[in-house]
């Protein structure tokens, strides 16, 4: 039997800035379908895996496979035509837009690929016209699938947080990618937003056949939404499996907790 | 107040015929020299749009769009008065205009190569080396520009007979130019390519991770921008019948970011008030001689009393002049609907506010 081709494989990466080294020859395998979690202590190196995927950051060495092929051949701007979009860990939204502006740009390469596109909008050419009003009646049917259509005319400066992450989650689907990576999507949100925020996560998954790869510190979270999960220490994994599997390794909860000759120094 | 007529509500008809009157009859009861200077007027507002495009909506603080003036305004001088082309000659006026803008958009995208490695307040110096730099090439290069003595050109005189003064159809091209070209601009603006510009000025990151390559759309918004500089340029020196080096100084370039700054970053009627400003108030400053600010006498110091009026409406207006129509026009209507017992719309200022673009140290930063 040929094992299937993963849709995601991060093989052998390592990512060092001058000396310190943020991630030690890590290699996992996402298959499509899969929400994976990845869990780690502050400074384990999740988010410079995920700027490694978006070719913010150059790994020294190592490799990343999207569909079989190499993430490292792509310029920044066109990983996102690859199929893989994200969101972020402190808020990355053009704050001076509106909702829905904001989830245009997120259609940005789909609406089309033209370099010459400025031309016929400058005309208003009814090509155009038409381009614009299937990726606003897109943009609108996503924001109503994470809850926030009422919004969409509004600009983002001075929403609640809560409401700006689900604009950049809409952002990031617009895309239609599929792969969608979430920067610590629980983050600063309460209680009951967590709780919804699981539901949407699961929702959005089968809803739009999405790949997720998710970073996050809220166990929680992770655990209930999560097929796989990776855990990263100082760089290195140091497990992956079921989320059950993960809590009960006693490495993962050493990272976490610290063992007792840690103690003092944590 | 639903009134309609052929689909439009009357309210908008009804602007829109004054705007029509006031605009015809402007030409035709002012003196001569007004009338060119309120066709300056649809020069600068072009120049604006232009700035516009690359630093309310682009993010891209430029100091140097005079220098693409310069540039439409000496191609248009020196094609239609002093480089005769083999078998066609001098070229007439109206051709050199789109040629100005062109050769000037040429400029702007190379301009824009080396302006991508730099941000905020470093391009905005590097644009301000530009616009220095402009005057002395022009007056260093004389055997091609002409120098320090600058090229004379004949008046234009209106085409097809019309029984119009030569200000009056100069008043008139310069606008229609200035419609025409505004259209495109805001239908840009509106488009996937103004998003792409506007994402790129709030969040660089995320624009790139959205798909938006920083290197093609900053120097198409440069190239652009000085398409639009380029034109103001030619009309500019068909409107003066003369170009000189001194018409570039940088004075030029730092006018044309008061004026929009002043009309009200990424706002699109900005550029209007813009450009009736910064011709407008040097004119007022100059005519109120004897005007007293207790024992200061502030006549006919136009400087000083712009300066005053700049630092007015940037500590009182931080969104420019459309910024602070606005503001009014959403009061007003927030106390006729409450006037009414109509419950209040929840718009509150602030929001309103944020989409009017930024402070200019918003951009600088």
């Amino acid at each position: 039997m040929i094992a299937p081709v993963a849709l995601l494989s991060v093989r052998d990466l390592t990512v060092r800035f001058g000396g310190i080294v943020a991630l030690d020859g890590v290699s996992f395998d996402v298959e499509k379908g899969v929400t994976l979690g990845l869990i780690g202590p502050n400074g384990a190196g999740k988010t410079t895996l995920f700027n490694a995927i978006t070719r913010i950051y150059r790994p020294q060495s190592g490799d990343i496979l999207f569909d079989g092929e190499s993430l490292l051949r792509s310029q920044r701007h066109d990983i996102i035509r690859r199929g893989i979009a994200r969101t972020f860990q402190n808020l990355e939204l053009f704050r001076r837009m509106t909702v829905l502006d904001n989830v245009l740009v997120g259609r940005h390469t789909e609406i089309s690929r033209s370099r010459w596109y400025f031309l016929p909008a400058a005309l208003g050419l009814p090509s155009v016209r038409r381009a614009e009003r299937m990726a606003r009646e897109r943009a609108l049917e996503i924001l109503e699938d994470v809850g926030i259509a009422d919004l969409a005319h509004r600009p983002v400066a001075g929403l609640p947080f809560g409401t700006l992450k689900a604009v950049e989650l809409a952002r990031g689907l617009a895309s239609d990618p599929r792969l969608l990576l979430l920067d610590e999507p629980a983050g600063g949100l309460n209680h009951e937003e967590v709780a919804d925020l699981v539901g949407l996560i699961k929702h959005i998954q089968k809803r739009y056949d999405l790949t997720l790869l998710i970073v996050e510190h809220h166990m929680n979270l992770v655990m209930k939404v999560s097929d796989q999960v990776v855990v990263l220490d100082f760089g290195k994994k140091i497990a992956e499996g079921s989320p059950r599997e993960v809590q009960e390794d006693k490495r993962v909860i050493a990272a976490y907790l610290g063992t007792a000759e840690e103690d003092g120094a944590a | 107040m639903n009134a309609r007529v052929a689909g439009f509500p009357i309210y908008t008809l009804v602007m829109a015929g004054v705007a029509l009157i006031v605009f015809i009859g402007i030409p035709l009861t002012t003196n001569s020299f007004q009338t060119f200077q309120f066709a300056n007027v649809a020069a600068f507002v072009i120049a604006i749009v232009g700035l516009n495009i690359l630093t309310g909506y682009s993010g891209q603080i430029s100091l140097g769009n005079g220098a693409f003036m310069a540039v439409g305004g000496y191609t248009t001088a020196l094609l239609a008065a002093k480089w005769p082309l083999p078998f066609i000659g001098f070229v007439p006026y109206g051709y050199t205009i789109p040629l100005a803008g062109l050769v000037a958009a040429l400029l702007g995208f190379l301009i824009g190569i080396p302006a991508l490695r730099l941000r905020g307040i470093y391009l905005a110096l590097a644009t301000f080396a530009l616009a220095l730099a402009v005057t002395p090439v022009l007056n260093n290069y004389d055997g091609f520009t002409g120098g320090h003595a600058g090229v004379f050109m004949k008046s234009a005189t209106p085409p097809f007979g019309l029984d119009l003064s030569n200000d009056q159809w100069l008043y008139f091209m310069c606008w229609a130019i200035a419609a025409i070209l505004y259209v495109p601009a805001f239908l840009m603006l509106r488009s996937r390519t103004g998003r792409a510009w506007m994402a790129i000025r709030d969040s660089e990151t995320a624009a790139v991770s959205s798909g938006i390559s920083l290197a093609y759309y900053k120097t198409l918004a440069f190239g652009i921008s000085a398409f639009y500089a380029g034109i103001a340029g030619s009309l500019f020196v068909i409107n003066n019948a003369y170009v000189d080096p001194d018409s570039y100084s940088l004075a030029l370039s730092l006018t044309l970011l008061i004026g929009l700054v002043i009309g009200g970053l990424a706002n699109v009627w900005g550029p209007i008030l813009g450009g009736l400003l910064v011709v407008w108030l040097p004119y007022f400053a100059e005519k109120s001689a004897g005007f007293r600010l207790g024992p200061i006498s502030l006549g006919g110091k136009p400087d000083i009393e712009f300066g005053i009026v700049l630092i007015l409406i940037v500590f009182f207006a931080p969104n420019g002049l459309t910024g602070l129509i606005g503001r009014g026009i959403r009061w007003y209507r927030s106390k006729r609907d409450a006037g009414r017992g109509a419950a209040p719309l929840p718009a509150p200022a602030v929001l309103e506010e944020a989409t009017q673009g930024g402070e200019p140290s918003e951009i600088i930063g």
